[in-house]
Formats: C-alpha cells, sequence, structure tokens
C-alpha cells in the first residue's frame, strides 16, 4: 500500500510546543477558562501518542484515520454518560449530597455533578433526561419554571459548550413542556437538545417542540424505535448527537476519513478490496489501544466515584467508530462529476454509498477489542475540515429535492446505533405550520431515519454541524472579541468550511 | 380515464392547508382577480404560438396540436408567461389522476395530505374528484382550495370525497366583488355558508388592499358568517405585487397599522382563529 505521505519530522514537532503554548497564554480571544483548557491540552500531547503497529501508523499519518484530537495519552473516556436518575434517587456518599426532597435541591445536586463529570471537553457532554429527572420534583409549576431557569442558564453560563446536551421526551411532561417554554424564550445554543420521539409522544408536545426547533434550533428529533431497538430504553443522546448507553458513554471515538481514503486508493477493487479493510483495522486497532492506555495505564475506572457508586459501569462504556466524506468517497471513486450521476442523485452512487457502510459495519462487527465492542457512528466533521462532508451527508450545495434528500438521509443512516444525523433549514413559513415539520419527521422515521435537526432559516442560534451557535457570536468572535461560548471559536471556522450558511433552505414550494 | 390540466405540482407546500401537502395547481379560472399572483393560470392556451420564438432554450413548438413543452429543455425563466397575453401558460400538461400520483409519489410518506389549488380546481371536477379519491386511498387528506364560483350543491361526488375546502371571500359587496373579479360573490357566500355547516369548511381568506377594497366591510360580514364555527379559521392576507398586473402593480403592502384592527374585528366578531400573513 501506498498512502503518498511522509511522517513529519519528530524534532519540529517538540520545538514547536513552546510556541503552542505560549499562543494559548497570549491568545486574547480565548478567556481564562478557555486557555486552562487549551494548556491542558497542549500537556497531555507532549507524550508520544499511543504506539501502533506500522501499518496502522501509516493511515494516522495520511490523516486517513484520525483520533479527534482526544490527545496522545488519554486519561478518561471521551463521553461519560453518568445514571443521573440513579444519582437523584440514591445520593452521592462522595459529593456528601443526600437525596434531593425539592426541585431547588434536585437542581443543586445536579450543577454539583456536572463538575465532577469527565470528557474530552473537561465539562460534561450529557446533563441528563431533564424532563424525566425534574418531573417528579415539580409541586408548583411556577417555582419549578425558576428552578429550571436557573438550571439551564448555570449550565449555559458555566458549561458554555455546545456539546454539553440534554433529553426531553418521549411523554408530554409538565417539565418538558417548562423546558421548551423556556428553550424558546432563551434563545442560548447550550444545552444542545434532543426529544426521544416515538408513537406515544402526543402531536401536540411534537408541535411545542417543533415550534422551539424553529425559533431556537433545538430539541433535534430522535427515533426512538430504532435506538431502542439497539440499546433498549436506557440510552443517550449526547454531544452532538451521540447515542450511547445510560451507565456507560463512550471510551474514544476514531474517525475514518473516506475522502482521504479515495483519494489514495486507484480502483474501486482496491478500495473495497484492500485499502478499506486495512483502514477499518488500523482505525479499530488504534481505538482499541487508546482504550487500554485509559482503563489499564491510566485505571479511569478505580479511581472514579461515578464507577463507586454505580452510577457508571466499565461494562457499559463502547467504541465509537466514527467516518466522514461518504460523498466524496463515492464520486471520487466512481468518477461522478455530473450531478445527475452523483452521491444523492444517482442510484448506482447511492447504491455505492450504501455498500461502503455495509463493508465498514461488517468488519467493525468482527473487531473483537479489548474493552466493551465498537459501534458506527456518523461523526459531524471538525471545524477545519474542508471539501470533506460530515458522515454520510449529501454535500451542501449539492441537496437534491427534499423528498429525495429524506429517503437517501434514511437509507443511508441505518447502521449507526452510536449516532447518525442530519440537519434540514426550513424557511420561516414552517413557524405558521410546525405541523407540516412533523409530518416530514414522521414519514422521515418510517423510513429508518434515526435523528433529524432543523432550524428556520431566519434564527439567530443556528446549527454549525451537530452543535450549535449563535450568529452574533461567530460575527463577535470574528471582530477579535472573546465570548462565553466555546463553540464560537470553532463555529466561525465550520460554518466557513462546512458552509452552514449556504445549506439549502427548504421552502414552501420546495420540490 | 379522465384527464386534467395541470400548470404546477409543488410535492412540499406548507402553506396550501395544514400540515405538509402535495399542491396540485390547475389550469383555468373564473374569476380574473385584478390581484391574481399567477394570471397564467387562468384561461387555457390559445395556441397563437407567441412564446415560441421567445423561448431562449428552444423548449416550446408549435405543432397541430397546439403547443408543445419540452420540460427537460426549459430554464424556467418565465418569459413564456410574460409575453402571454392571454393570461395562459405553455406549460400546462394534460394529465391522468395516476400520472400526477406518480409524480408525488416520493412525496406521499411526508405529507398530510394534498390541496388541489388553481386556477379552480372546480371547473375539473371529475379529475378533482378521482385525484380526491386515489388521496384517501393512500391514508390523505384531500383539501380544495377554491374561489367558490361553482355551487358545491351541484358537484355532490367532489363535496363527499373532499374532506375541507378553503374559499376565498374577496368581498362581502357584490358590486366591488365584480369589480375585482368579473364575477358576483352570491355562490361563494353560498358556498361558505353550505361548507360550514357540513363541516368541510376548513378557513375563508381575504386579501386586503387598502384604497382599492372596502377591506373592514368583508371582514366584519365574513367573520360573522363564520363566527359560529369555530374550527373554521380565518386568514387575512397583505396584498403582495408579485405576479400581479394591471391597475394593482404598484399598490403598497399593507403594514401592521392596517392588518391589526381587521384581526381584533374579526376576533371581537367571534372567530376563534385569527392569522394575518
Amino acid at each position: 500500500m501506498d498512502t503518498g505521505c511522509h511522517l513529519p519530522a519528530k524534532g519540529m514537532q517538540r520545538g514547536n510546543q513552546m510556541n503552542d503554548l505560549m499562543r494559548i497564554l497570549k491568545d486574547p480571544k480565548l478567556t481564562y477558562r478557555q486557555r486552562l483548557f487549551s494548556l491542558s491540552k497542549a500537556a497531555e500531547n507532549i507524550g508520544e501518542p499511543v504506539k501502533l503497529s506500522e501499518k496502522a501508523q501509516r493511515f494516522a499519518d495520511c490523516g486517513i484515520i484520525y483520533d479527534m484530537g482526544e490527545g496522545n495519552t488519554p486519561y478518561c473516556p471521551r463521553y461519560v454518560v453518568p445514571d443521573y436518575d440513579k444519582f437523584l434517587k440514591q445520593g452521592s456518599k462522595f459529593l456528601m449530597l443526600a437525596p434531593p426532597s425539592d426541585i431547588w435541591e434536585a437542581v443543586s445536586n445536579l450543577q454539583i455533578i456536572y463538575h465532577h463529570v469527565p470528557s474530552v471537553i473537561g465539562l460534561p457532554v450529557y446533563i441528563g433526561h431533564l424532563d424525566r429527572l425534574l418531573e417528579p420534583y415539580i409541586a408548583d409549576e411556577k417555582e419549578a419554571r425558576r428552578a429550571i431557569r436557573m438550571l439551564l442558564t448555570h449550565v449555559d453560563r458555566t458549561v458554555s459548550d455546545s456539546f454539553c446536551h440534554c433529553d426531553i421526551g418521549p411523554y408530554d411532561t409538565r417539565a418538558g413542556r417548562i423546558i421548551l417554554e423556556l428553550t424558546e424564550e432563551m434563545q442560548r445554543p447550550v444545552p444542545n437538545m434532543s426529544l426521544i420521539y416515538n408513537e406515544k409522544t402526543p402531536d401536540e408536545f411534537a408541535l411545542r417542540a417543533i415550534s422551539a426547533g424553529l425559533t431556537a434550533s433545538k430539541p433535534s428529533f430522535v427515533n426512538d424505535g430504532m435506538y431502542s431497538a439497539e440499546w433498549g430504553e436506557s440510552y443517550a443522546v449526547v454531544s452532538c448527537y451521540n447515542v450511547l448507553p445510560i451507565g456507560g458513554g463512550g471510551l474514544t471515538l476514531g474517525r475514518l476519513n473516506l475522502k482521504k481514503l479515495a483519494d489514495a486508493s486507484i480502483s474501486r477493487e482496491q478500495l473495497m478490496n484492500e485499502l478499506l479493510p486495512d483502514a477499518v483495522l488500523a482505525q479499530c486497532e488504534q481505538m482499541d489501544k487508546r482504550e487500554s492506555f485509559i482503563i489499564d495505564e491510566c485505571r479511569f475506572f478505580e479511581n472514579s466515584f461515578l464507577a463507586a457508586e454505580e452510577l457508571i459501569y466499565p461494562e457499559r462504556f463502547v467504541g465509537m467508530f466514527g467516518l466522514v466524506g461518504l460523498a466524496e468517497c463515492v464520486n471520487k471513486t466512481l468518477g461522478a462529476t455530473a450531478q445527475e450521476k452523483r452521491y444523492g442523485h444517482c442510484e448506482q452512487a447511492n447504491a455505492f454509498g450504501e455498500e461502503i457502510i455495509d463493508r465498514i459495519d461488517k468488519l467493525v462487527s468482527r473487531y473483537k477489542p479489548k474493552h466493551g465492542k465498537f459501534y458506527l457512528h456518523g461523526q459531524v466533521g471538525i471545524s477545519s475540515d474542508e471539501g470533506v462532508t460530515p458522515n454520510t451527508r449529501i454535500p451542501v450545495g449539492e441537496e437534491p429535492d427534499l423528498p429525495t434528500h429524506l429517503m437517501v438521509t434514511a437509507r443511508m443512516q441505518k447502521k449507526f446505533p452510536c449516532g447518525i444525523g442530519d440537519i434540514f433549514p426550513f424557511e420561516a413559513t414552517a413557524k405558521r405550520n410546525p405541523k407540516a415539520v412533523l409530518d416530514i419527521i414522521k414519514g422521515a422515521f418510517s423510513m429508518n431515519m434515526r435523528y433529524l435537526s432543523f432550524y428556520s432559516s431566519d434564527s439567530d442560534v443556528i446549527r454549525i454541524s451537530g452543535y450549535l451557535v449563535k450568529r452574533s457570536d461567530i460575527l463577535k468572535y470574528k471582530e477579535g472579541k472573546a465570548v462565553l461560548s466555546n463553540s464560537a471559536s470553532l463555529g466561525s471556522e465550520a460554518a466557513g468550511n462546512l458552509h452552514a450558511f449556504e445549506r439549502k433552505v427548504r421552502s414552501s414550494d420546495d420540490a | 380515464m379522465l384527464k386534467g390540466y395541470v400548470n404546477r405540482i409543488i410535492p412540499f407546500s406548507f402553506v396550501d392547508g395544514p400540515g405538509n401537502r402535495s399542491a396540485v395547481f390547475l389550469q383555468g379560472c373564473d374569476f380574473s382577480c385584478k390581484y391574481c399572483h399567477n394570471p397564467e393560470t387562468i384561461n387555457m392556451c390559445s395556441g397563437c404560438g407567441r412564446c415560441v420564438e421567445l423561448c431562449p432554450r428552444g423548449a416550446l413548438t408549435l405543432s397541430k396540436e397546439g403547443i408543445k413543452w419540452n420540460s427537460g429543455l426549459c430554464a424556467f425563466c418565465d418569459r413564456c408567461l410574460k409575453v402571454c397575453s392571454y393570461n395562459s401558460s405553455p406549460r400546462v400538461r394534460t394529465m391522468t389522476m395516476e400520472q400526477v400520483f406518480e409524480e408525488i409519489r416520493e412525496a406521499l410518506p411526508f405529507i398530510e395530505g394534498i390541496t388541489v389549488s388553481g386556477g379552480e380546481c372546480t371547473k375539473q371536477n371529475g379529475f378533482v374528484t378521482e385525484l380526491f379519491r386515489e388521496a384517501h386511498a393512500f391514508g390523505k387528506t384531500a383539501f380544495a382550495d377554491t374561489n367558490g364560483e361553482t355551487d358545491f350543491r351541484s358537484i355532490p361526488e367532489l363535496t363527499k370525497e373532499m374532506d375541507k375546502a378553503m374559499l376565498d371571500i374577496k368581498s362581502s359587496d357584490a358590486r366591488e366583488h365584480i369589480m375585482l373579479t368579473g364575477s358576483s360573490n352570491e355562490t361563494v357566500i353560498e358556498n361558505a355558508r353550505y361548507l360550514a355547516s357540513i363541516g368541510k369548511l376548513y378557513e375563508i381568506r381575504t386579501v386586503v388592499v387598502p384604497g382599492f377594497l372596502d377591506n373592514f366591510r368583508t371582514v366584519d360580514f365574513a367573520s360573522r358568517l363564520i363566527a359560529p364555527y369555530p374550527e373554521v379559521r380565518y386568514k387575512l392576507i397583505r396584498f403582495r405585487k408579485w405576479g400581479v398586473r394591471g391597475p394593482l402593480e404598484e399598490f403598497p403592502v399593507p403594514d401592521d397599522s392596517v392588518m391589526e384592527p381587521l384581526k381584533e374585528l374579526a376576533l371581537k366578531n367571534g372567530v376563534k382563529i385569527v392569522e394575518v400573513i
């Protein structure tokens, strides 16, 4: 195999380390906390990366497989998904908290434990199934509203990262309604939010969620039928739209860049029979070794009160096998240049896309890592991606008519138990007719689409790839001002590279 | 097999009734409203051929059967529509019910129903009845967007197959109605009463054109008419000049100071759902 790229010289990397640290220290766009976090990340990266086999290393060097910048020496799982329901029931010895007796104590206990939930962003990517958690503590709705507003404000101002995610639904509850009302009213990007949706979700509640979604770009809708068949009822949607078992989480996220893989291949046969199996194996090896480092060397679970108090169980952690750039891989390999021959538009191209995903799925499920299992995740892209489309999406600017777009999306999302999602901006007329959006969601879910995000073309809070930012924050950041949200800097870059502002807006007469 | 004259099909529409709908616009209308947004839907093509030579893509050809339109070549620049002095379009297709449903096949899982609009759909009532029947066979709802000029009692099969109608009450005054549309409003008002009484009126609409129509009088009348039927909504539509030809071309869009008092009037008269757009 010749992947056509070379290792960077190691001396050069080292020499740049001090410069990197100084750049972080002096960056006027970063707040104190953002600098602190960046410094810790830089420290993690002073060590040598987890050692890979020569073959796997070559894929890593070319960026075909990528450890998602989790750090050379990972010491905690990427995403931790504590069982907050259990935490509220039992309190915490380690945190010296009794089970709450009212909504204020419940909110306070949650705010405390959030500080102790590790993740790749240093802050929790999951803050619980909020309506289910808080409903039992609602005595007076007015009071509950104040308490929930306080919780949401706290999370927005302290976690300040749109990868922080909460879930609601599928049932209509007072807590759920309050959360939706506040979401619409507060217009903040944090926390990200998903509505677990199934046939038991009343239309009225779903329509409230859609109205909130059309003004605040959240919640997104989750096809509960598909995920509960894979995980049972006890799963959570975290970060962008990662789906993981509650009381567990995701140890690492590896990312296979199918565009780069296609660029390195000389034919469809070579791609499918040699490069793809080798690259999948390389990514599995990297994930496996990094996970072993977290568990066996850093002994994460042995010094975690979350594990000691059974809010997480090591066996409920899985590895997320991520991928991006299916569209580019298909188009490049088939030499499809004319629009009607390209991915999303042509049956041959779509079928090839499906074949690639099926092959990856088979290879990944055959791999037996030392810890847990690996499941596919449709990675949403990173801010520096250029010319590579997130997961299995159709590239921005090439969107087919909406019914076709929805059908292709649903077809490609089948094999992703660890989460995948697509985004549809609707014209503002949808606000007057939220039922239209519900019809589309119901149709898409009946075709086994897993996850659908939407926003209105006139919203200030918009979805960049999977996370949310305020357009106004991006503008401020571009003007060189520090902003509270970590995601504004990512969003600023990604909005350009991912063309988030240029997505085809779905209008009322869109065919 | 009946055939219909179809001006346009929109697989997904958020503005033609409840939920997401496929909207089928038929050709031919028995009103000539001065504020018509799509006057090219009013008449059937006369085959004069004026548009043929102006088509920049050669998508139109003149034949013995009339003008042929090649949709594959068409750039949808609308030059043919602009040049037509006969309020028609060379892009009208003659379609069977099956062909219409074939065209919206991919949209079906995502829609609540279909809405047949126009033009005036009741002019092709046999075809529309077939469309409605097929929509129901797919478990979809069937709505008609109508000007109310045909008495729905005289087309019982269509009325039976139709879930609900959306009806314009353009003016409560017969003379003003004639000035605006070329026809009287008697049947329109009778239809509003009849359809409301059998639970088949979804909404009524009035386009508000200050300085040209007595909007207050019409809204007062129409809102009293539907007030006994709380499920019937009233949509008050600001005049907009898009597509409009003739004397109203340069009329301004009424602002909230015009629309809000009309909305309040309708609410005061007992209408439960009033929407200003």
